[in-house]
C-alpha cells in the first residue's frame, strides 16, 4: 500500500496512453456487464423458492394441445397438492395482430399460486368481481400508459368471439407487481383475464385448458406428486406431462437458444482483444521506463518489489477501467430497459464479483511478461541504455 | 489564442469525422470503388500525392519493427469484425431460411386476424370453398393446386438428451397437393407416407435435432406409434418439420374436418391482387391471404431485427475498444517516428503527405484486420447450424448461419471506419508537431 502513490504516478506517466487504454477497458467491461446480466437472468429464470413449489401440467402431446377442464378436481385431490389453478393461451395482440402480448385466460385463483406477484387487495377484489376485468403487468402498463379503470381493446389471434369478431374488450382493474424477478419476472409483461369469461365468449375453446399449475405442500415430494398427477390421465387421449416450474423454464430456454454459448463466445473474443491491448500498453510502459526502473533497483528496491509494482500497476489499470465500465452498465441498463421496453436484466452482485475476479486475473496475465522483464533488469545494462 | 486554436481544430476534426462516417455508412460499393480510384490517381499523378506515397512506403517498411503494436490493431479489428459478422450472419441465416420458404407465386390463406398458421382455424366448409375461388393454378387433371394443411406441435426427445429433454417439433398434416405446391421439396431417403397410415416423413433439420427419426424407426407422438418411412429435404424452414397424412393427423389431434391453412399456387405469378380481391369478395369466407413470401418474411421480422440490434450493439461497444486501441498504437508510432517526420517536414515535405501516410498505414492494418476477421467468421460460422423456437411456428427451427458477401463487405467497411478514426488524430498530431521541438526531442 505504501507504494500506491508511486504506482499511481507510473500509471499516469503518459496520460493519453493510459486514458485511451482505460476507455477500451471500460468498453469491454460495459459489454461484459450487459451480457453477463443477460446470462444470469436466463440461468436463474424459474429458480426460486416459490417456483420450486409449483408444478406445471401440460399435454404430453405438445404445448399447443389442450386438456379438459375436468382434470382440476382429480389433480386437486392428489395427496401433497395444496392448490391447483389453470390457464389457457389467449393469443392477445394490441393494436396490430403482429404486436403480440403474452396474455393468459386464468382461473380465479391463478394469481394466488404466485405469492411473489403483488396485487393490491382492492384491485384483487375488483378482478374477482369484474367479469371483463384484466390484470396487466407493470411494464406493459408503463409502456402503453394504461391505468386502472381504462378500457382495453385487445385482438385475439387465436380465438374469435361468437359473432366472429377478433376484437375483445376488457377493463383494466389492476396492475401486477412482481417482487421476485427470478420467478415473477414474466408477470411484468403479462395480461391475465378470466378463463370463465373467455370460455363463454368464444366458440372455439369449449371448456379446454392449456395447462394446470399446482402448488405442492412439500418441495421434496414434488417429483412424486408430478408422477401422481400424470398417472391420472395415463393411457387416456389426453395424457399429461408434469414438471417443476424450474425444469419447464429451463427446457424452454434451452429450446430458444444456447444463451450461455453465445454469451461466452462473444466475451471470449472481447477479452482476448482486451488482453492484447492492455498487454501492449503495459509492455510500452515498462519499455520506456527501463532507466527509471534501473534507478529504483539501484537505490535498493528488491527485484520482487519491482515485480510486484509492475503487476500492481497493470491490475490497477484493469480495475479502474473495469469498475467504471461495470458501473456504467449498472447505471445504464435500467434506463435503457425503461426507455426501450426491453426486459433487460439489471447487473447484480454476482456479476460484480465475477467481473472483479476477471479484472484481477486479466491484470495479472497482461502484467506478467513486462513485470518479469522489469524484475530481471540488469542495472548496469539498463542505465547504460543497452 | 493557441489553446483556442487547438480546440477549434479538434472540434473541426470531430465534426468532419461524424460527417464522413455518416456518408461512409450509406456509401454503396461503387462509391467506395470510385473513391479508391480517385485516391489512387491523386497519389500517382500529383506532386503531393507522390510525396504521400513515398512517405507511406517508408512507414509501411518499418511496420515489421513494430510487429507487436501493429498486430494489436490488426487483431483488435479482426475481433470486432469477426464477432459482428458472426452475429449478423446468424440473423441473416435465420431470416433467409424463412424467406426461402415462401415465394411470390404461392399464397397462404388463413382465418382472419391469425398471426400465424398454428393460430388459424379454417372450418370444413371454408376448406372446401377456398380451392374453388378463381385465380388458382390447375394441374394436368384440371384440379386446383391448393393444399389444405393442418399444423400441430409434437413433443419429441432431443438428440443427445435424456428422456426428459423434450423439444417441440412442428407436425404438418398434408395431402398430395402439398408436393405440387412446393416443388422444391425432394424425397431424399425412403418413400412418401401412405394415406391413412400412421406414417411420417421427416425433414433433414428435424432429424438433426431430434432423436429416433431415422427412416425405419418408430416414434411415439402422444400415445400413438408412428413409423418413419422417408426423409425429405427442402433447404428452408420446412426442413425442420415432420409431415404426415392430414386425415390421420386430424384424427390423432381431434381436429375433425378443420384445417389450419390452405397453401395454393396462383395461376398467374402476378395475379395475387386479383386473387385476393376475389377471395375477399366471397361472402362465405372470412379469411386473410398473403403471398407465402410476405407471410414468412413477416414471421422472421421481429427475431431478425432483434439479432441485428444485438449484433450492432455488441459491434459498436467492441469497436469503441478497438478504436482506442488503434489510437494508442498509432500515437505511440507517431511519437517514435517524431524525429523522422520532423526531418521530412524540414526538408520540404508538406503536412498533407504526412497525414495521408499515417492514415493509409492505419487503414492498411485495419483492412488486414477486417479481412482476417471476415475470413475467420466465414470459416467458422458459414453453414454453422443453430436452432431456435421460431416466431409463428411451434417447433424448433433449425437454420444455418449465412455469411454473405454483403455481410463481409459491411464488416470491411466497419474495419476501415475504425482504422480511419484510429489514424486521423495521430496523423494530425504528427503533421502539426512544431518541427523544431520534434527535432530537439530525445
Amino acid at each position: 500500500m505504501k507504494y500506491l502513490h508511486l504506482i499511481w504516478a507510473a500509471l499516469f506517466r503518459r496520460k493519453t496512453r493510459t486514458i485511451l487504454t482505460l476507455v477500451s477497458i471500460i468498453a469491454a467491461f460495459l459489454l461484459f456487464g450487459m451480457l453477463d446480466a443477460v446470462r444470469t437472468s436466463f440461468d436463474q429464470a424459474g429458480k426460486s423458492a416459490n417456483g420450486a413449489e409449483r408444478l406445471q401440467t401440460g399435454s404430453k402431446l405438445s404445448f399447443i394441445q389442450t386438456l379438459p377442464s375436468s382434470l382440476e378436481l382429480p389433480i386437486g385431490k392428489v395427496p401433497g397438492v395444496k392448490a391447483v389453478a389453470y390457464a389457457n393461451w389467449f393469443g392477445g395482440a394490441y393494436q396490430d395482430p403482429h404486436n403480440q402480448i403474452f396474455s393468459f385466460a386464468v382461473s380465479p385463483n391463478y394469481i394466488d399460486l404466485f405469492p411473489e406477484v403483488e396485487v393490491p387487495a382492492a384491485q384483487r377484489k375488483a378482478f374477482d368481481e369484474t367479469r371483463t376485468g384484466v390484470l396487466v403487468g407493470e411494464d406493459l402498463a408503463a409502456k402503453y400508459h394504461w391505468k386502472v379503470g381504462d378500457k382495453l381493446p385487445l385482438q385475439s389471434t387465436i380465438f374469435p368471439t361468437h359473432d366472429g369478431s377478433k376484437n375483445w374488450s376488457f377493463d383494466i382493474v389492476g396492475i401486477l407487481h412482481p417482487k421476485d424477478k427470478n420467478a415473477g419476472g414474466m408477470f411484468k409483461q403479462l395480461i391475465l383475464l378470466h378463463w370463465k369469461y373467455f370460455d363463454d365468449s368464444t366458440p372455439y375453446n369449449r371448456g379446454s385448458v392449456g395447462w394446470y399449475v399446482s402448488r405442492v405442500s412439500d418441495v421434496n415430494q414434488a417429483d412424486r406428486v408430478a408422477k401422481a398427477i400424470d398417472a391420472i390421465s395415463a393411457n387416456s387421449d389426453h395424457e399429461t406431462r408434469t414438471q417443476t416450474e424450474q425444469a419447464a423454464t429451463a427446457n424452454w430456454i434451452k429450446q430458444l437458444a444456447d444463451i450461455g454459448l453465445i454469451v461466452s463466445s462473444i466475451m471470449g473474443a472481447v477479452f482476448f482483444t482486451l488482453m492484447l491491448l492492455s498487454g501492449n500498453t503495459m509492455m510500452m510502459a515498462v519499455r520506456e521506463r527501463t532507466s527509471e526502473l534501473a534507478v529504483l533497483k539501484t537505490i535498493g528496491f528488491s527485484s520482487a518489489s519491482v515485480l510486484g509494482m509492475v503487476l500492481a500497476e497493470s491490475v490497477l489499470l484493469l480495475l479502474i477501467g473495469g469498475v467504471i465500465g461495470l458501473g456504467i452498465a449498472t447505471a445504464l441498463i435500467p434506463a435503457v430497459a425503461a426507455g426501450s421496453g426491453l426486459g433487460l436484466p439489471p447487473v447484480g452482485a454476482g456479476n460484480w464479483v465475477l467481473g472483479i475476479v476477471l479484472m484481477a486475473v486479466i491484470g495479472l496475465v497482461v502484467g506478467v511478461i513486462p513485470a518479469v522483464r522489469a524484475m530481471r533488469l540488469n542495472i548496469v545494462d539498463a542505465l547504460a541504455g543497452r | 489564442m493557441n489553446k483556442f486554436g487547438n480546440f477549434m481544430i479538434g472540434l473541426g476534426l470531430v465534426v468532419a469525422l461524424v460527417v464522413t462516417l455518416g456518408i461512409w455508412v450509406r456509401l454503396p460499393w461503387p462509391g467506395v470503388l470510385g473513391l479508391a480510384v480517385l485516391f489512387a490517381l491523386w497519389m500517382a499523378l500529383t506532386r503531393l500525392g507522390r510525396q504521400a506515397s513515398s512517405v507511406t512506403a517508408v512507414g509501411v517498411s518499418t511496420l515489421r519493427q513494430r510487429l507487436g503494436s501493429s498486430s494489436v490493431i490488426v487483431i483488435g479489428i479482426a475481433g470486432v469484425v469477426g464477432v459482428l459478422v458472426a452475429l449478423l450472419a446468424m440473423g441473416e441465416g435465420y431470416s433467409e431460411t424463412l424467406r426461402r420458404t415462401g415465394s411470390t407465386d404461392t399464397a397462404i390463406v388463413m382465418r382472419g386476424a391469425s398471426a400465424s398458421e398454428v393460430m388459424s382455424v379454417l372450418e370444413r366448409d371454408n376448406v372446401v370453398v377456398i380451392p374453388q375461388v378463381a385465380g388458382i393454378a390447375r394441374d394436368a387433371q384440371g384440379k386446383p393446386i391448393a393444399s389444405p394443411e393442418i399444423v400441430v406441435a409434437a413433443n419429441l426427445q432431443l438428440k443427445g438428451g435424456t428422456e426428459d429433454d423434450v423439444g417441440s417439433v412442428q407436425l404438418r398434416g398434408i395431402g398430395d397437393e402439398a408436393w405440387t405446391v412446393r416443388p422444391n421439396v425432394k424425397v431424399v431417403a425412403g418413400r412418401k407416407f401412405k394415406p391413412g397410415m400412421h406414417e411420417l416423413m421427416v425433414g433433414q433439420g428435424a432429424q438433426r435435432e431430434f432423436a429416433g427419426l431415422e427412416v425405419g424407426r418408430q416414434v411415439k407422438l402422444g400415445n400413438q406409434l408412428w413409423t418413419v418411412v422417408g426423409q425429405f429435404a427442402s433447404g428452408d424452414a420446412l426442413d425442420s418439420e415432420l409431415w404426415a397424412d392430414a386425415n390421420v393427423v386430424a384424427d390423432a389431434y381431434r381436429r375433425g374436418g378443420s384445417r389450419n391453412s390452405v397453401t395454393l399456387k396462383l395461376a398467374d405469378p402476378n395475379g395475387f391482387d386479383a386473387f385476393k380481391a376475389s377471395l375477399e369478395a366471397d361472402p362465405r369466407l372470412k379469411v386473410d391471404v398473403d403471398t407465402t413470401l410476405d407471410y414468412f418474411s413477416k414471421q422472421s421480422e421481429g427475431t431478425s431485427k432483434m439479432i441485428q440490434g444485438i449484433g450492432i450493439t455488441v459491434g459498436v461497444i467492441m469497436a469503441i475498444g478497438a478504436i482506442f486501441g488503434a489510437l494508442n498504437c498509432m500515437f505511440a508510432a507517431v511519437a517514435a517516428r517524431a524525429r523522422e517526420i520532423a526531418t521530412l517536414r524540414a526538408i520540404g515535405f508538406r503536412g498533407t503527405p504526412v497525414v495521408v501516410a499515417i492514415m493509409l498505414e492505419t487503414m492498411l492494418l485495419a483492412l488486414i484486420g477486417g479481412l482476417l476477421g471476415g475470413a475467420l467468421a466465414w470459416l467458422i460460422f458459414n453453414g454453422y447450424t443453430a436452432s431456435t423456437l421460431a416466431a409463428g411456428s411451434v417447433g424448433k427451427l433449425s437454420f444455418e448461419f449465412s455469411v454473405t458477401p454483403a455481410l463481409l463487405w459491411s464488416g470491411l467497411k466497419w474495419a476501415l471506419a475504425i482504422g480511419f478514426i484510429g489514424g486521423l488524430f495521430p496523423a494530425v498530431r504528427a503533421a502539426r508537431l512544431p518541427v523544431t521541438t520534434a527535432l530537439r526531442e530525445l
